[in-house]
Parts: C-alpha cells; sequence; structure tokens
C-alpha cells in the first residue's frame, strides 16, 4: 500500500469533529468516491471524531490517499490519548456504552468502512485506522 | 449563540436544518423544540433533512428524541426529505429511527401531520 500525499486534522472540539467530517468529503469528492461511498466514509469519520473527542479526550485524524496494485482508496487514522479500551470486543459490539450514547459508533462505522483495525492500550490511548477502497 | 429557527405555522412546528450542526448545536434545537411546542401548545413539528448530508448517531438519536418528547407533549413529528445516501448509511449504521414518522418531501409530511391529527378535513375547510 503507498500513499500519495495526507493531512492531519485536529480533533479538540465539537467544532472539529464538523471540519473533520468537511476535510473527509472534500477528499472523498475530489478522489471520485459515488455519493453512497462518500456519504458512509463521512459518517463513520463523524463518529469515530466524536468518540476521539468524548471518550479519548482528543486528538487528532489523519486522511490519507492510499493504493494497492487493483485499486485506491482513502484510510483514515484517528489518535487519541485517553484512556484506552480495555474491552475491544465489547466496544464493537452494537448497544454497548460507556458513555450517554447509542453505543453505534464503532460497530456502526466498521460496517461502514471496509477496512478496520483498532490498536489500543489501557492508560495511552486509542488508535483506529479504517479505509474504504473505491 | 447559534440556533436553528424554528418556525410556526398554525398548530405545527416548521424546521429546517441548512448547517452541518455541532452536536451542541443539535442538543439546542431540542431542547428549543420541546420548550416551543409546550409555550405554542403545538399538534405537529416537521423537520426538513433534504439539505442534511450525513446523518450519524448523534443526529439520529436528537431525531428520536425530539420525536419521542413531542409525543409525550401530545404532538407529532415528522421527519421529511431524507436524501438517499443518507437513508443507505444511516441503516447500515444501525439505526433504523423505528419511532421517528418520516415522509418523502415537505408538502406529503404536511398532509401526514393534518392527517395524524385527525382533523384533515375540517382544516382544509371541507
Amino acid at each position: 500500500m503507498k500513499s500519495a500525499k495526507q493531512e492531519t486534522v485536529p480533533i479538540a472540539s465539537s467544532a472539529d469533529v464538523v471540519m473533520a467530517r468537511q476535510k473527509v468529503r472534500q477528499w472523498a469528492l475530489e478522489m471520485r468516491f459515488s455519493l453512497v461511498d462518500q456519504t458512509k466514509l463521512v459518517t463513520a469519520a463523524s463518529e469515530l471524531a466524536r468518540n476521539a473527542l468524548e471518550h479519548g479526550k482528543g486528538g487528532h485524524m489523519v486522511i490519507e490517499q492510499v493504493e494497492n496494485s487493483v485499486k485506491s482508496g482513502l484510510k483514515l487514522v484517528f489518535e487519541d490519548r485517553g484512556p484506552g479500551i480495555s474491552d475491544i470486543e465489547a466496544a464493537l459490539r452494537d448497544g454497548y456504552t460507556t458513555g450517554g450514547g447509542m453505543g453505534l459508533g464503532l460497530g456502526g462505522s466498521k460496517r461502514l468502512v471496509n477496512d478496520f483495525h483498532i490498536e489500543s492500550e489501557p492508560g495511552k490511548g486509542t488508535r483506529i485506522t479504517v479505509v474504504r477502497w473505491k | 449563540m447559534e440556533r436553528i429557527p424554528i418556525l410556526r405555522m398554525g398548530q405545527f412546528l416548521l424546521v429546517t436544518i441548512q448547517v452541518d450542526m455541532h452536536d451542541r448545536l443539535a442538543v439546542q434545537l431540542q431542547d428549543d423544540l420541546t420548550e416551543k411546542i409546550s409555550e405554542c401548545s403545538s399538534r405537529g413539528v416537521l423537520i426538513d433533512i433534504s439539505t442534511l448530508e450525513i446523518v450519524d448517531s448523534f443526529i439520529g438519536r436528537m431525531l428520536a428524541n425530539i420525536a419521542a418528547m413531542a409525543r409525550v407533549l401530545d404532538a407529532e413529528t415528522v421527519v421529511v426529505g431524507m436524501q438517499p445516501a443518507v437513508a443507505i448509511t444511516l441503516v447500515e449504521l444501525g439505526m433504523s429511527l423505528s419511532g421517528v414518522r418520516t415522509a418523502l418531501n415537505v408538502e406529503s409530511g404536511m398532509e401526514l401531520l393534518y392527517e395524524l391529527r385527525g382533523d384533515f378535513h375540517s382544516e382544509m375547510g371541507g
């Protein structure tokens, strides 16, 4: 997987979550994703950016255009400095929440992308990497 | 502070969401609408989301909350104009908005509100 270019967006306030959505939309438009794929990517970005803010005390998102031998895609990496996720399997289950939300953020956004990867260490933070291929 | 305007039309309230809402703005709208239903003794709420490019779980929850609170206050809520790509994404995300009534556009949404109140004919003068 080689990358062409990338951009980092800070996530420190709810206005930054809006900005993260708009940046992802812009990139997805430039890469000519279909409208449904754009909508899925932007929605997943919104969920994951909010998670980084609410549960992870903020962090940042890195947007990157990636390519493999046959196709191109958009990769988003969300990194926060929060308490980490102790039970990743439970966190991915629909309806599981430690906040006041619906518990759809992680499991839901996983369904909206093609690749989904979580790394988390209690006390250190969480890194979630997602890719949607064209 | 930034706010989404709520218009009063007879016994109904109308809201058109035309900005990419941050979370606090969505919560503010929920509070304002609940206040307004009670203040105006409104019988129905129509929310037009035709310009919204995404509905994530937070906005979905806000719509469900508004519908539930309105129902407790004896008002019906109809959400209109959801874009097809938004509907596909919302269901895949895991939200079917089962407690929220929907219509394709403002016109059929208004008809639905009159029907739900059971006074369609008297309102239309027939």
